[in-house]
């Protein structure tokens, strides 16, 4: 691992605290993000999981927008962040960055009492992982180019596209920093 | 496929960090909160203020207002049950909320005993005055504290009080020696294993949201600043002026906390905030933080 790359955690709302605890799990550098200017002087940025709604909210009043529109680094962005980065989202109140040639549909799996753990295999990786699903979000329509990393019961649910790693679940949540890993590992060094 | 774990609940509470929850009695109020960027509503029948002016006896929401209101937002959806009361903490669960309250704002069912929110799929969010309540409602399964404070007042002395001595409370865990974590554990009337897991990370082992008397963003970036997670708004947006304008200021409060300029220039627009009670006038009968132990 470089350990003087620097990541940023989008911090305008939800679970970004984990994803700083993993990076430091793997040793890596980060910063939690809440204006558009810090984007210019990282190396990569997550996109937690939280209120999609929320984050739209608070992109458009900062003006971070433009900003994260013209951000040319690695980006992985997990439930919510996955949507922002897709390229249509079924709610239109959702302001998407367009980073993705994927569809996402919101809280496609039900309410709370329908969010679920379950081991999901990855491409690039032997051990299943243990996936964590809530409130999660479903990735309808992907183009070929996007490469599908990730299925569960035929679900899409980790895809890579480019520099953009998208999941529909939460790797934050458990102690395996393996997707983590795969994402510093797309960083150009 | 395991879908009740703790992990779980404790999961949609990170996703809720950073946020408002609002209190709304509509589907109005609860696009109005929505729009303006709140994490999640709370589906009342009554704000607590209004609970507080009409006395009575304070229960669960009719199903049909938090169906409607489950209806028109997209956010998650919580609904307050009365302590002790896990019939209707079990509608709630049939009505597939996102998250149950076990409240201090409505009458208290059970003087005893809170629910045994192990036994539910739902996450729970409890109330706590210091950190032996809140290590009690972790040890019967709730995925999110929130301080008490006192609720419809739009008065943030009790919330303050609240956050202050849990805050102090974890530092002094952090502080004792081996040998000394049973006799605090006994001091706090909190489970052991509980009170040493605190002990050595210096946090609860779940988020910690404030509640209770919130009514301005200053209020929300005190609250944050003094270490809660997020914040709940009960009566202080829809009994001010100005609902919508104060629920976009209070949600971009929360996010920039730290950050002085902006509080003021998301404060500067705003008309009168909800008038407000002082807690010291208010007789043992009415407060609603000693409700539950």
């Amino acid at each position: 691992m470089n350990r003087s790359l620097k990541i940023g955690v989008m911090a305008l709302q939800g679970a970004f605290q984990k994803h700083v605890e993993m990076l430091d799990r793997i040793h890596i550098k980060s910063e939690t993000i809440r204006y558009g200017e810090q984007l210019r002087l990282i190396d990569g940025l997550i996109i937690p999981g939280g209120e999609s709604t929320t984050m739209t909210k608070i992109i458009m009043e900062m003006g971070i927008l433009p900003e994260l529109e013209v951000f040319d680094k690695p980006i992985f962005g997990t439930c919510a962040g996955a949507i922002l980065l897709s390229e249509k989202c079924d709610d239109p109140n959702i302001q998407v960055i367009k980073k993705t040639p994927v569809k996402t549909l919101r809280n496609a799996y039900g309410r709370q009492v329908d969010s679920f753990t379950e081991s999901v295999n990855l491409s690039f990786t032997n051990e299943p992982f243990p996936a964590v699903f809530i409130r999660a979000p479903r990735i309808t329509d992907c183009t070929p180019e996007v490469e599908i990393l990730g299925r569960f019961n035929g679900e899409i649910v980790l895809v890579r596209y480019q520099k953009y790693l998208l999941s529909t679940f939460h790797p934050e949540l458990t102690n395996d920093p393996r997707i983590h890993e795969y994402f510093i590992g797309m960083i150009d060094r | 496929m395991e879908k009740s774990s703790f992990e779980l609940k404790i999961g949609l509470a990170e996703m809720l960090k950073g946020g408002v929850i609002m209190d709304v009695t509509t589907p109005e109020q609860a696009k109005i909160a929505e729009d303006a960027g709140a994490v999640a509503v709370m589906a009342l029948e009554r704000i607590p203020a209004d609970i507080r002016a009409d006395g009575g006896i304070a229960r669960m929401s009719s199903p049909k207002i938090i169906q409607d209101i489950q209806k028109t937002v997209s956010i998650p959806v919580m609904a307050k049950c009365r302590i002790g009361h896990f019939a209707e903490a079990q509608v709630l669960e049939a009505l597939k909320v996102d998250f149950i309250d076990e409240s201090e704002v409505l009458t208290p069912a059970d003087e005893e005993n809170h629910i045994w929110k192990h036994d539910f799929k739902v996450p729970f969010v409890c109330g706590c005055r210091d950190l032996g309540e809140a290590l009690r409602r972790i040890g019967e399964g709730t995925a999110m504290i929130r301080t008490k404070g006192e609720a419809g007042s739009g008065n943030i002395v009790e919330a303050v009080r609240h956050m202050r001595r849990v805050q102090q409370e974890i530092r002094k865990l952090t502080t004792l020696l081996d040998d000394e974590l049973m006799a605090e554990a006994k001091r706090l009337g909190a489970p052991f294993e509980i009170v040493k897991q605190v002990a050595k990370t210096g946090k609860l082992p779940v988020p910690n949201f404030a509640a209770g008397g919130i009514a301005t963003p200053a209020d929300a970036s005190l609250m944050m600043q003094l270490g809660a997670e997020s914040v709940f708004v009960g009566s202080g947006i829809f009994k001010s002026d100005d609902p919508a304008a104060r629920a976009r200021a209070i949600v971009l409060a929360t996010t920039y906390f730290d950050n002085p300029e902006k509080v003021a220039e998301v404060s500067a627009e705003l008309k009168s905030a909800m008038k407000g009670i002082d807690v010291a006038t208010l007789p043992e009968s009415e407060r609603m933080a000693t409700r539950g132990w």
